[in-house]
Parts: structure tokens; C-alpha cells; sequence
């Protein structure tokens, strides 16, 4: 064989291997979104059906039955509104963190980080009862400012890593020319970080829609966003997969898709400045 | 002067942060010290270590702690090997990698409530099952995954859900490795091992720090999954410490235990987060 040979069959090898792992991981998604297309019946023949009648029948149920809308708009509300206020809170402080660092900023940045490792069941009961009180139980503001709170300490550490690779002299000219710490952070650092702080908003919006502990154990009907409304399909009352396809795949499309269009973006941001 | 203007902008995040920790920690302090039933109101005097005592003599105490431990150190395991090897194969040229880029991105998408639904009734379901029928049709006897293997069906669905992570941070990370290095190792006659263990490993040591750090964080609370698909059971061979607290609150309505144990869940994510920010934080610019 020559090298050239060598090498073709090489990218063969590995072009098999790598689409056999996709497919293998992206099986268990592909099988909910064609199972929500099935009769109930259908969903849990054996051996397993991959050709059929498809129908829509599950998604209007779901609807039907669980006001799909109703959460998703919660879904949406909670993410977007959590994301937006923690990036307005977050961006002055990782702005003078990176800029102005002083002899503690280390010290604040990893201790940002280590409330962030105090588990959230280690006080469900104080927030659970606070919440009573000032009637935010199962309710979209309460949720917000959960979610406000549980991202703050990765949105500051992300914004504080983008801003701290632009390039100081930008800056340094910024300053020369008389500009306040509020005018650089207005004028010069915010439009050069709009694809940094994109791609934390991103993250941030992945890890609302998807948060599971505060929805499932702070909300009921009005304010559960779509996580806690596909907990209800748990309860073993027979076998529905196919409805329970259909809400999943409504639940989860929206994230899905929204992912894939920015997985470049939020992949830079998931390295926390890492990896250039 | 502008001292002061640089601490105004830090307040905000600084104020709520630290209001968000101690407000709810020194409830729980206080409620871990009393005598606090939701269906006995009205009985709230003060125990002493009477919580904690009945806590730690759960029957589920330490079983739920090693369950703890045993799906973190696994799902860390699994998801930096796999991902460092995965993320080795897809940085090599081949037709159609951004699709499967895609395809393998896809599952950390996938909320926990439905990842696990997916697995325990249409992968993992003893009878109507893919897997059972797989199983089936090589004439073996189908395994009831979520009775039988209760903490490794947890730990199959949180791995399948932190693994694209891991291979698309190493991946990023591979693309920025220095070639010529590489090429020049070629030249001297290093085998693709040596280049991989001495070249490509070395350059991932800040990635995979990184990855160990925020899976740590998400990995210590997992919830979710195990609500929807065990249930924590059969008996508590599926619960971890969340679970457990959470039972102890929601189900019993002890709140003065549940906060007991919402204490030793602090306890034990900060005795990991000791040795995890030590090992990683020399890994972190700052």
C-alpha cells in the first residue's frame, strides 16, 4: 500500500468509527422523536418498530392534558429573564475584576465559585419556607431570582475570563483620552465582548431551561416550567410512551435546536477561557 | 477614587451572592437545631444535636454518602477518558465531522427529567425495552437495569449527559495544538501513542481541569434523574445525599433533620471542593 492509499483508508477507519459513536450517543434522542409519532401500541412493540404510520394524535394530547404552551412560555420567561438580569448584574463585576484587579479579586472569584458548590439541597428548606412567605412559591419572579442566583457565580467567572484577554492598550488609549471606568466598560469593552457575553447568555439560558431541583420542588401548576411538567409523566399509570415522546420531544425540541445553532458559541464558553 | 468605583461595580454580585449563602445557611443552621416537624407546628424547642444524631443514624446514611461519591468519582472517570479519546478520534479529518459534531452535542441539551425517562422506560424497560431486546436477540435473558443495577442505570443517564461536554471542550482545546510540534515529533520517529501521551495529554491538563471542576459542581446535586427513574430505590441502592435530604423534607416534613443532613451535604461538598479547588485551582489563571 502506498501512503497515500495508507492515508485514505485511515479517514475511512476513523470517519466509521467517529459516525458509529455519534449515532450510538444520539440513538436514545432519535428513538423519543419517532416514538412520539407512534400509537401507543406501536411504541412498545417488540422487536422495536422503525417503519410506521406516523401520527400527530400525541402532541395534541399532550397539549390537551398538560397546557404545553402554558409551560413553555414559563420555560422561556425564566430563562430569559434570569439570563438577562444576571448578565446585567455580573458584567460590571467581572469588568472590574479583570481591570481593576486589586489584592483580593483572586480570593472573591473562587470563593464566587464555592457557593456555587454549596449543594442546593443544603438549603431547599430555608428557601422553600422564604418563598412562603413572600408568596413567590410557584411563582415565574420567584424562579427568576433562583436562577439569577444559582448562575451568577459561573456568568461572573466567564465574562471575568473574555474581558481579561482583550488587549490592555485599547484601554490605556481609552484612558489617555479622559474616559471614566464607566465610559471604557460602556463604550470600548462591552462592544469588543459581544461574542463573549453571547456565549455566557447562551450557557446560562441551557442551564435555566434544563434546571430540574428548584422547578420540581418550588413550583405546582401556575409557574413549572417545562422540566417539572415532563416529571409529571413519571407516575407509572400504564404505558404511554408515545405521549409521554411527544411531550418530551416538545419539551426538549426548542433547547435542542437553539443549541445546534450556537454549539460553536457556547462551546467557547463552556471552556471558561481555558482553551483559546 | 477609583477605588471606590470599582468596588460599586463589584457590590451588586458580591451583596446578593453573599446574601444567597448565608441567609439560607444560618436558617439551616438554626432549623437543624430544633425541633421542627411540618405536621407538628407549634413544638419548635431547641434539641441540641438531636438531629444530626438521627441523621447519621439513618439507615441510608452512609449508603447514600458512598452513592455520592461512587456517582461522581465514575461519571468524572468515564467522561474525561471517553471524552479525551472521543475528542482524539473526531479531531482527525473524516467526511461529515460538523454533523456529528452536532449529533454528539446533542444529549447535554436533553433536560435531566426527560434524559431519564428516556432511559428507564424505552432504553432500560425489562420488557418493551432496546435494550431488552437486544439482549433478547442474542439469547441472553434481559436484564431489569433499573432494579438490578439501579446506581449504574443513574450513572449510564448522567454520563450520557456529560459526556458530549467533555469531548466538545477537549475538542476545542485540541484544535488549538501546536501542529508543527507535532510534525516535527513525526519526523523524529515518535509513534501516534507517544505523540498522544506525551504532546496531546500535557495539552489538555487545563481542559480537563476545567471539566473536572464544573461536572463536580452539577454532579454533587444530581436530582433529578433519580426522582424521575428510581426513585432512589430499590431501598436506598440508588439514593445519594440529595435524595436522601430530600425525602427526609418533602416526604417526612422533618424539616430539623432535613436540615441536619442539608449540613453534612455542605460538609461533604466542601471537603471536595477542598481538595478540587487545591488540585485545580493551580490549573485556573486567575
Amino acid at each position: 500500500m502506498t501512503l497515500t492509499q495508507q492515508r485514505k483508508l485511515k479517514t475511512i477507519l476513523v470517519g466509521l468509527a467517529a459516525w458509529t459513536v455519534a449515532l450510538l450517543l444520539f440513538f436514545p434522542i432519535f428513538w423519543m422523536f419517532i416514538t412520539s409519532f407512534k400509537t401507543e401500541l406501536q411504541a412498545i412493540s417488540v422487536p422495536p418498530q422503525l417503519f410506521f404510520e406516523p401520527t400527530l394524535e400525541n402532541f395534541s394530547i399532550v397539549q390537551e392534558r398538560s397546557d404545553y404552551l402554558k409551560h413553555a412560555w414559563n420555560s422561556v420567561v425564566t430563562s430569559f429573564g434570569a439570563t438577562i438580569l444576571a448578565l446585567v448584574i455580573a458584567i460590571p463585576a467581572a469588568y472590574s475584576m479583570a481591570f481593576f484587579p486589586g489584592k483580593r479579586t483572586k480570593d472573591i472569584l473562587l470563593w464566587m465559585l464555592s457557593t456555587k458548590m454549596l449543594p442546593a439541597v443544603g438549603v431547599l428548606v430555608p428557601i422553600y419556607i422564604l418563598s412562603r412567605d413572600y408568596g413567590l412559591l410557584d411563582s415565574k419572579l420567584g424562579l427568576v431570582i433562583i436562577f439569577t442566583l444559582m448562575n451568577l457565580p459561573i456568568i461572573v467567572w466567564m465574562l471575568f475570563s473574555y474581558f481579561k484577554d482583550l488587549p490592555k492598550e485599547i484601554l490605556e488609549a481609552a484612558r489617555m483620552d479622559g474616559a471614566t471606568p464607566w465610559d471604557e466598560m460602556v463604550k470600548v469593552v462591552l462592544p469588543l465582548s459581544v461574542g463573549g457575553i453571547a456565549s455566557t447568555g447562551l450557557l446560562s439560558i441551557v442551564l435555566c431551561w434544563n434546571e430540574a431541583f428548584w422547578s420540581l420542588n418550588l413550583t405546582a401548576s401556575e409557574a413549572a416550567p417545562l422540566t417539572a411538567m415532563i416529571a409529571s409523566y413519571s407516575s407509572p399509570e400504564g404505558l404511554f410512551w408515545a405521549k409521554l415522546s411527544a411531550a418530551s420531544t416538545l419539551a426538549c425540541a426548542p433547547i435542542v435546536i437553539f443549541g445546534w445553532f450556537c454549539q460553536k458559541q457556547l462551546v467557547q464558553g463552556l471552556t471558561f477561557g481555558a482553551v483559546k | 477614587m477609583k477605588r471606590s468605583i470599582t468596588r460599586l461595580l463589584m457590590a451588586p454580585s458580591v451583596l446578593l451572592l453573599l446574601v444567597w449563602m448565608v441567609v439560607p445557611l444560618s436558617m439551616t443552621i438554626y432549623f437543624s437545631t430544633i425541633n421542627y416537624n411540618l405536621l407538628y407546628p407549634g413544638r419548635n424547642n431547641f434539641v441540641g444535636w438531636m438531629n444530626f444524631e438521627f441523621f447519621v443514624t439513618d439507615p441510608g446514611f452512609w449508603i447514600a454518602i458512598s452513592n455520592t461519591l461512587i456517582l461522581l468519582l465514575s461519571v468524572l472517570v468515564i467522561t474525561v477518558v471517553l471524552g479525551v479519546a472521543l475528542a482524539a478520534l473526531i479531531d482527525q479529518p473524516f467526511w461529515g465531522r460538523n454533523v456529528v459534531r452536532v449529533l454528539l452535542i446533542s444529549p447535554f441539551f436533553i433536560m435531566p427529567t426527560v434524559n431519564a425517562l428516556i432511559w428507564k422506560n424505552m432504553m432500560m424497560n425489562p420488557v418493551y425495552g432496546i435494550f431488552a431486546w437486544l439482549s433478547q436477540s442474542f439469547g441472553l435473558e434481559p436484564i431489569d437495569w433499573l432494579s438490578d443495577y439501579p446506581l449504574m442505570s443513574v450513572i449510564i443517564m448522567v454520563s450520557w449527559q456529560w459526556l458530549p461536554f467533555a469531548i466538545l471542550v477537549f475538542v476545542t482545546a485540541l484544535q488549538s495544538q501546536d501542529t508543527e510540534q507535532k510534525e516535527a515529533a513525526q519526523m523524529d520517529g515518535a509513534t501516534s501513542w507517544h505523540i498522544f501521551r506525551y504532546l496531546t495529554i500535557p495539552h489538555l491538563a487545563r481542559p480537563i481541569a476545567v471539566v473536572v471542576m464544573i461536572e463536580t459542581i452539577f454532579l454533587l446535586a444530581v436530582f433529578a434523574e433519580i426522582y424521575v427513574s428510581t426513585g432512589g430505590g430499590p431501598g436506598y441502592d440508588s439514593t445519594n445525599l440529595a435524595y436522601l435530604i430530600y425525602n427526609q423534607a418533602l416526604l417526612q416534613y422533618d424539616v430539623g433533620v432535613a436540615s441536619a443532613g442539608g449540613l453534612f451535604a455542605v460538609l461533604l461538598a466542601n471537603i471536595v471542593a477542598f481538595f478540587l479547588i487545591r488540585a485545580v485551582g493551580k490549573n485556573l489563571t486567575v
